[in-house]
């Protein structure tokens, strides 16, 4: 029974918990405000109150279960291997079906589901994003704070929206002469829109591999905002266009660059459509053949050595939730950066912690966000790099932040860009032997 | 329910964000670590900053007769925390602070709400270490290891938590302040209420500040894994290790339903059919280790090991202590309800105790595996049940009473290392006879007459 359509689906996972409170131990929100009800251990009792008929459903058990960033550093150092994650997903969609989705979640939400009224107030928000955000100097990459309060603060930075969107920028299909393979690139929200630095590197670098990309225009939002919140029914109509946008181009294999993006593909779609058996199948498909674009390039199609350039960079490496525990993929974007010529690797101290973005909790709870925020920066000022390469958008959002509001000078990445950065290198020193 | 005007006194006093009242968040209060236990919802729940803010509370709940649990992090395993009379959760994690490390008197100073992992990591930046190692080393406060006097793998050596404390902050029951102990390694003014207070489960006083000894951390360890096809011949290697004058930090055992569980789950290479394995390891300078390892080797050898495994490097180590480490998180899988005793016996009657255990098993038709810190007799009986089976349920408390009389047979006690806590209440009289219940009655009834401080744990009302 899958976790987006009942609470009793947990009942044996939650079972499974004796309360012995090795959660608290990694939990990145009860070390900021160490009250137990935002370790897993709490929520797991008021779960089970719940179920057990003892309590009900109220709207301040649903703020309660807002209290997560679904790091899952809990399901790793549980030692009865409670997936808390299923947990918290399956209680957010009870709040839902109980209580409702708050009201600015649900507009957002909406929004997100009208694709091209969607991409239609991008487009204008990028043209007037200058009313509501204040632009900073800032010379890697273009960014703003927020002009006027609207409940998170000032303090936090965001990227500004790009000019052209990477839908926009490419074509359906990049061509390359004789591909050994087509790959189709899912690029999400955050890359189309914002970092579209990401979305260009990944196709750059595929192009190095003689890849023929392509980047189906009916894509849209992944879903995860929606099916993370509990919006079960806004999830499902967001997979659904995704699968057909895919079914109907084809591709061997099929790439992102964001680790939501990845859960969803990889696992999430199957879960949420089990009782549709035709999008079943297709999720189950596409699930199979879905890649980080890190993961790709180790496994799937090893990346090419020669060609690759100089990059001088002192490089420390943050590990997104999603991509490190939600995917296993942990080693692969360490491996990329290692055999970049130039660059070194220095670990900082917990490079799996949870850099506290977690989407909209960011935004449900922005003091306690930045709080966990600034354990993390703490950690990268200590290693003394030029640059944080991480694998995620928006864990790339949040880092950036972080320290360009602790004024430290370090250049903040997703790993792909620093590899499409050492191609480039090698093609430039080409150049000039020619 | 509480009173509005209590309430309005605890906002008061310690500001409104310390002050939960919400049900959602009082109910995350009811519980502990400790299995098959009963809820109880506290009535409220602060969290003070201070001395002065817990003496503020103490005052208050004084003058309103309203009972006060104090609580660290919730891992014990004898609901000690559970606050069975509602009223007012003292929760200490917001005094989390390591007031002072002093390298010259090797001691110390922290608030109890500092994480005993966080001390330890203090230390071992100045060579130091704080010995107690609770299994709950990364999430227990030191408030709770001391109110609870936890134990942990490294007791045949060094000892257990009572072995360092040197000194206490604690609000008594009427709200007033004391100071006692303090860093001299000597010390004979007045009663010892240090050691008194260490162990006492928050029911006469609530600490606030305590003053710890460290000692020089080991330069280096080695470990060693022992097989044997017979309980027997592992008591004997036991004894006959402490008898050649070899004191192991560590010395631990398995039986065999924990041997064959663990291997199922972790697969570290242990003999499914072994009847019990012994994992130690010794410390200290180089030189030593090299020494005692070798010796200890021989010893387990001659005492009819049918395999003795030496650790070469931190790599090999880790593969020993895996199977170890395992043991509960793997027998916690086997079933939904986990009920883990501590009783302990003198080391010599670990043998007596682990085939007692068997034979209980047996006889209820119930599943226990046994493991635990053999070097200092505390084993850990582990029940796997399912607390919803109403009569297995009566099997298992038949089955722990009977753990207990053999426990106390053999000339050991009731708990080791978890505490007496609501769960081991009814079986103090076993163990001290009616006089020696009606004492701790009126010890607890001299120092908080009203039973305001974590009321109806270790001590029954008169």
């Amino acid at each position: 029974m899958s976790v987006y359509n009942s609470l009793d689906s947990i009942t044996e996972e939650l079972r499974k918990c004796m309360k012995c409170g090795n959660c608290q131990a990694v939990c990145p929100i009860y070390k900021e405000t160490r009250q137990e009800v935002a370790v897993a251990r709490g929520k797991i009792s008021l779960a089970e109150y719940i179920l057990s008929g003892e309590m009900e459903m109220t709207e301040g058990m649903a703020d309660r279960f807002s209290l997560c960033t679904t790091c899952m550093a809990c399901n790793t150092n549980c030692p009865c291997g409670v997936r808390f994650d299923k947990i918290i997903l399956a209680a957010r969609a009870e709040a839902v079906r109980k209580k409702g989705l708050h009201p600015v979640k649900k507009i957002a939400f909406t929004a997100l589901k009208m694709q091209r009224m969607f991409d239609f107030g991008m487009k204008a928000g990028s043209i007037f994003q200058v009313v509501g955000l204040k632009h900073i100097p800032n010379k890697h990459s273009r960014m703003a704070r927020m002009r006027v309060d609207i409940g998170i603060g000032t303090d936090k930075v965001f990227p500004m929206l790009a000019g052209k969107s990477l839908r926009s920028e490419f074509p359906e299909v990049i061509k390359v002469n004789n591909p050994q393979m087509r790959v189709a690139f899912f690029t999400g929200c955050m890359i189309n829109y914002f970092y579209t630095d990401i979305g260009r590197a990944v196709a750059e670098v595929l192009a190095e591999q003689n890849i023929e990309v392509i980047i189906p225009k009916g894509q849209g939002c992944c879903g995860i905002p929606a099916s993370v919140n509990g919006d079960v029914d806004s999830a499902r109509v967001m997979a659904k266009r995704n699968l057909r946008a895919f079914a109907k181009m084809g591709a061997e294999a099929l790439v992102v660059a964001c680790s939501s993006c990845g859960t969803a593909w990889k696992h999430v779609y199957g879960e949420l459509l089990e009782n549709d058996p035709e999008f079943k199948t297709l999720a189950d498909k596409w699930a199979g053949k879905t890649y980080d674009i890190s993961e790709f390039l180790i496994h799937q199609v090893p990346f090419r050595k020669e060609g690759l350039g100089r990059v001088v960079r002192q490089v420390t490496y943050h590990d997104p939730c999603h991509l490190n525990r939600g995917q296993g993929i942990n080693q692969e974007p360490r491996e990329i950066l290692k055999n970049i010529p130039g660059v070194e690797l220095i670990e900082m101290k917990e490079p799996g912690r949870c850099c506290g973005m977690a989407g909209s909790f960011s935004l449900v709870h922005p003091d306690l966000s930045v709080q966990i925020s600034d354990r993390k920066t703490a950690d990268i000022a200590q290693t003394h790099t030029d640059t944080v390469a991480t694998g995620c958008p928006a864990c790339r959002l949040q880092l950036q932040s972080g320290v360009e509001n602790a004024g430290i000078e370090e250049e903040v990445m997703h790993t792909i860009q620093i590899l499409a950065e050492s191609y480039r290198a090698g093609k430039q020193k080409l150049n000039r032997q020619e | 329910m509480l009173a509005q005007e209590v309430l309005q006194e605890l906002v008061q006093a310690l500001g409104q964000k310390n002050v939960l009242t919400e049900q959602e968040d009082l109910m995350t209060y009811a519980y502990d670590a400790t299995a098959a236990m009963k809820h109880h919802k506290p009535d409220v729940v602060v969290s003070p900053l201070s001395t002065e803010q817990v003496a503020e509370v103490v005052k208050i709940a004084a003058r309103h007769k309203v009972p006060i649990y104090p609580r660290g992090s919730g891992t014990n395993l004898s609901g000690g925390t559970i606050p069975v009379e509602g009223g007012i959760v003292l929760s200490l994690l917001n005094m989390n602070k390591i007031l002072e490390m002093d390298q010259d008197n090797l001691t110390a100073t922290v608030q109890p709400g500092v994480i005993i992992q966080a001390l330890n990591d203090e230390a071992a930046k100045l060579g130091l270490m704080y010995p107690p190692d609770p299994g709950t080393v990364t999430t227990a406060t030191m408030g709770g290891s001391v109110s609870e006097c936890s134990g942990g793998l490294r007791g045949l050596k060094y000892g257990v938590t009572k072995h360092y404390i040197m000194g206490l902050q604690l609000v008594l029951a009427n709200g007033e302040v004391i100071r006692w102990g303090g860093k001299t390694v000597k010390n004979v003014t007045g009663y010892d209420l240090v050691a008194f207070f260490t162990g006492a489960e928050g029911t006469l006083g609530i600490i606030t500040e305590i003053i710890v000894k460290l000692i020089p951390a080991p330069e280096t360890r080695k470990s060693i894994l022992a097989v044997f096809d017979d309980v027997d011949k592992a008591g004997k290697a036991i004894a006959a290790i402490i008898r050649n004058k070899v004191i192991p930090a560590t010395l631990e055992i398995m039986d065999n339903v924990t041997i064959q569980t663990v291997e199922n789950f972790v697969h570290a290479g242990l003999p499914l059919d072994a009847e019990a394995v012994l994992l130690c390891e010794v410390d200290g300078y180089k030189e030593v280790v090299e020494r005692e390892a070798v010796l200890v080797e021989r010893i387990l050898k001659e005492e009819g090991a049918v395999e003795v495994k030496l650790a070469k490097d931190d790599k090999e180590r880790d593969l020993l202590w895996l199977a170890r480490r395992s043991a509960l998180p793997a027998l916690a899988q086997k079933r939904p309800t986990t009920v883990l005793e501590d009783a302990t016996v003198p080391r010599s009657k670990i043998p007596d105790m682990l085939k007692a255990i068997r034979r209980i098993a047996t006889q209820h038709n119930l599943q226990i595996a046994t493991f635990g810190h053999a070097g200092d007799g505390n084993l850990h009986p582990t029940i796997l049940t399912d607390e919803r089976d109403a009569e297995e349920m009566k099997r298992v408390h038949l089955a722990v009473d009977e753990i207990f009389q053999v426990a106390i047979a053999l000339g050991g006690t009731l708990s080791g290392e978890h505490g007496i806590g609501i769960a081991k209440m009814k079986y103090l009289d076993w163990e001290f006879g009616e006089a020696g219940v009606t004492m701790l009655r009126q010890i607890k009834e001299a120092l908080d007459p009203n039973y305001l401080l974590n009321p109806g744990k270790i001590v029954r009302r008169g």
